[in-house]
């Protein structure tokens, strides 16, 4: 019960209230070690939330924060912390930190910072070390976290100097935020955090070696604008580079003042408003057909900021094989990486957007002195499709719960600036195509990497980063809560009001539907005979427990979990055949998804 | 009660002509571009920082990228090291390198070597000593010089392009070559032109100081 609950936590905030006063008076204290000037680099970044675990060789730097004005969560575990600090980044667009010891620590860090850097999240960790005199020796403890994390980090570093050990950090820092965002990591030997300086770190500014394009040559900007503004179909693909670059607004006034038509990628849901006339929404395996159609029947695509992944792009061959392309990026190593650019444009997406911008309007006055009409057919064509291929799913109101019912049903009572978190497989499809998305960074997800088990712990880092009167929800498969559901712990003892809705199909959806559609419908490990009771585990957790089943009671059920101020889970258990559609199988072609198995 | 999804089934719909390539390129079905691999050398120069040599291993092993040698060495600069690369890629691939490499935090500056270049590679060679006359002989004719000789072994080294020292080891054969081993290529631009172009800029900036 609620009431039970309140017990662990009422001791907390007087332990922690005096020690904030005692903070803010202690970082006007001189440094006098690493530790102490690795906590001031910290509090330089004006990025207050920690998320970490304690443990053996990060000590030093978690004595330094005791008289710190920052605020540390302590999680469950590293991946959580992860996870948390990747979904504060994403939700406040600023690095999020986590700290985690050597060994163990470190590497329970890995899936975190591979799933920051497959969708460029802007992160920082900061790992505890053995003494320099004992690396190598294989320790206890030890990793050699710098060679671990390499493939998975934008970059990493070795604390090796005590004097510019707040120096490096500060560096990391910037440079998690520089350029395309992404997570950087510093391991801190323990002999590097004890030892003594009074070194002050520096403003942390990202190395003069990483030196990211800000405007795209004026000269391709011309050329690609004339091809836009000479196409016949054309389509703006927006990828998460339109978030994480904050292009959103130079984005929706282009797309709106010359009537194209808007697709987005997974991490770029947001980026442009869900319902608006010229929203084509979310393209890729599991995107809307008019998102497949716009995208693969388009002659000229504007793509801003994506790395053309294969969930998207589908088979190569066949995609958008009759467009030319223009492709924005900020880093050049994207640009035909995948899918070769026609028009590669080099620059902040917010800068090139506005040189197309301003570029194509040259070239339709003197084209054409035309209004924006040129593509209403084209525009017609794409609002056709969106009425050949509607986003619905068959239900019966006395028939099994259907999970797009539910998370049509949670939007509708919450909020357009409601966060929405989710884990990986059937229910984050769910999410986010029966969801109206209409506001940059409400969409918090695992994209590229697919991590089971992102949906708890970024929900908790979401709910520090979102304003007080945002919701956080967090939609979650059984499959994926069980991988993290240890974080309940903290959502309960920080006493944070997120809702999670267990889309509950007892198996890992996902698996299930590609076994049944392609494994002859074997299925081999991925249904649960038993899972959790856990509406039950919520309870002894200390959170709040909700059980729904028929539709007829899911209004009420999100009334109640949303109303408690505090931690809640919903178990929703659903209807267990249930399957994600559209689907353009792996490898074929956009415009040919499939809007059931038999077409398959 | 609500239908669920509806619209032309995929085979119904309209499909556009035309396809990509397996590099994403658009081609025209009718004469498909064949991009077949090709030899090359890139010079990189990069920050001389301890893991550097690493992160670039680790990008050509994860990226799968086809690699024929890697040299590294500091240059007047101490702070800078020269990395040489030879690859054997299709051309997108080769662009993917250099862009993957240029990307990396202590990497300065990369840049594909033109035809002209020049490169240069060592040898040492281990060839039995039955022969000592001959192998002299051989050791002369490819400008080499000999390092070692027992009543066993003979040990040489030869220096030259990649050919040369192909050649060379060819040569050698007929005495039992014991054991070899090659540094890979290192290179240089021609004539005035600055290997990357990062380092006019550096060159220029270490003859202001002094």
């Amino acid at each position: 019960m609620s009431e039970g609950q309140q017990t662990p936590q009422t001791g907390e905030p007087e332990d922690a209230e005096p020690e904030t006063v005692e903070a803010t008076e202690a970082s006007e204290r001189p440094v006098t070690s690493g530790a102490e000037s690795v906590a001031r680099a910290l509090e330089r970044t004006g990025v207050e939330t920690l998320f970490g675990v304690q443990g053996g060789a990060i000590m030093p730097v978690y004595d330094a924060l005791y008289d710190s004005p920052l605020d540390h969560v302590t999680m469950a575990h590293e991946q959580g912390a992860a996870h948390a600090a990747d979904a504060f980044g994403i939700v406040s667009g600023e690095p999020g930190i986590c700290l985690a010891t050597s060994g163990p620590g470190a590497t329970n860090l890995v899936t975190g910072l591979a799933d920051a850097s497959m969708d460029s999240d802007p992160l920082v960790a900061l790992t505890g070390q053995v003494p320099s005199a004992m690396v190598g020796t294989d320790a206890f403890q030890e990793t050699d976290t710098t060679g671990v994390t390499n493939p998975v980090t934008k970059e990493n570093y070795f604390a090796g100097d005590v004097d510019s050990v707040g120096d490096t950090v500060g560096e990391a820092f910037a440079l998690a935020d520089a350029g395309r965002q992404g997570p950087t990591l510093v391991d801190l030997p323990k002999d590097i955090t004890t030892g003594p300086t009074e070194s002050e770190p520096a403003a942390g500014t990202a190395p003069e070696t990483y030196d990211p394009p800000e405007r795209a040559d004026d000269e391709a900007v011309e050329t690609a604008a004339s091809v836009l503004a000479h196409a016949d179909k054309p389509v703006i693909l927006a990828g998460g580079g339109v978030i994480k670059g904050e292009a959103c607004d130079e984005l929706r006034e282009f797309a709106t003042e010359y009537g194209i038509p808007v697709v987005t990628t997974m991490p770029a849901v947001g980026a442009f408003p869900e319902g608006h006339d010229l929203a084509m929404e979310m393209a890729g395996m599991h995107g809307t057909g008019y998102a497949n159609m716009a995208i693969t029947h388009c002659d000229a695509m504007f793509a801003v900021g994506t790395r053309f992944d294969d969930r998207l792009t589908g088979g190569v061959e066949t995609f958008a094989p009759g467009a030319e392309i223009i492709h924005a990026d900020i880093d050049a190593a994207e640009i035909s990486k995948n899918i070769a650019a026609d028009y590669p444009l080099l620059g902040e997406a917010s800068v090139v957007i506005e040189q197309v911008h301003e570029a194509m309007a040259d070239e339709r006055a003197a084209d054409m002195a035309a209004t924006g009409e040129r593509f209403q057919e084209w525009v017609e064509q794409c609002q056709q499709w969106q009425t050949d291929y509607p986003m619905d799913y068959p239900m019966d109101e006395d028939g099994p719960l259907k999970p797009q019912f539910v998370v049509e049903t949670v939007d509708t009572a919450t909020d357009d600036d409601t966060i929405v978190t989710t884990g990986v497989g059937q229910h984050q499809m769910w999410a986010v195509q029966y969801w109206t998305y209409t506001e940059p960074r409400t969409w918090v997800s695992s994209h590229g990497l697919g991590t089971m088990g992102y949906g708890l712990p970024s929900a908790i880092g979401a709910r520090f980063a979102a304003d007080d009167d945002q919701s956080v929800v967090c939609f979650d498969g059984d499959g994926s809560f069980l991988m993290t559901l240890q974080e309940l712990a903290v959502a309960v003892r920080e006493d944070l009001d997120i809702t999670v809705f267990i889309l509950n199909n007892e198996a890992v959806g996902m698996v299930r539907q590609w076994q049944d559609s392609f494994h002859g419908g074997r299925r081999m490990a991925s249904e649960y005979p038993w899972v959790p009771d856990f509406a039950a585990l919520a309870e002894a957790f200390g959170a709040r427990g909700f059980r729904m089943e028929g539709h007829d009671e899911v209004a009420d059920v999100v009334e109640d979990a949303l109303a408690y101020d505090g931690p809640s889970v919903v178990d929703a258990f659903i209807d267990p055949t249930e399957d994600v559609y559209p689907m353009v199988p792996s490898g074929g072609s956009n415009g040919q998804f499939v809007l059931a198995e038999e077409q398959l | 009660m609500t239908e669920g999804l509806q619209g032309p089934a995929p085979e119904e719909r309209p499909q556009p002509s035309g396809r990509r390539n397996a590099q994403g390129i658009r081609i025209d079905p009718e004469m498909e571009a064949v991009h077949d691999p090709r030899r090359t050398t890139l010079s990189a120069l990069v920050q001389n920082e301890p893991g550097v040599l690493a992160k670039i291993s680790g990008l050509v092993s994860r990226r799968q990228f086809n690699i024929e040698s890697l040299t590294v060495g500091t240059t007047t600069n101490p702070e800078t090291s020269r990395v040489t690369l030879v690859i054997e890629e299709p051309e997108p691939g080769i662009r993917q390198v250099e862009k993957q490499l240029e990307k990396l935090v202590n990497v300065i500056s990369v840049r594909e070597l033109g035809d002209d270049a020049i490169r240069r590679e060592l040898v040492v060679l281990k060839v039995h000593g039955e022969e000592p006359d001959k192998v002299n002989a051989i050791t002369d004719m490819y400008g080499g010089e000999t390092l070692d000789a027992g009543p066993r072994t003979i040990t040489v080294q030869i220096t030259g392009d990649e050919q040369k020292i192909d050649d060379a080891i060819d040569a050698f054969r007929q005495f039992g070559i014991r054991e070899l081993a090659r540094t890979g290529q290192t290179a240089l631009a021609r004539g005035e032109e600055w290997t990357t172009h990062a380092e006019e800029e550096r060159y220029e900036r270490t003859q202001v100081r002094q």
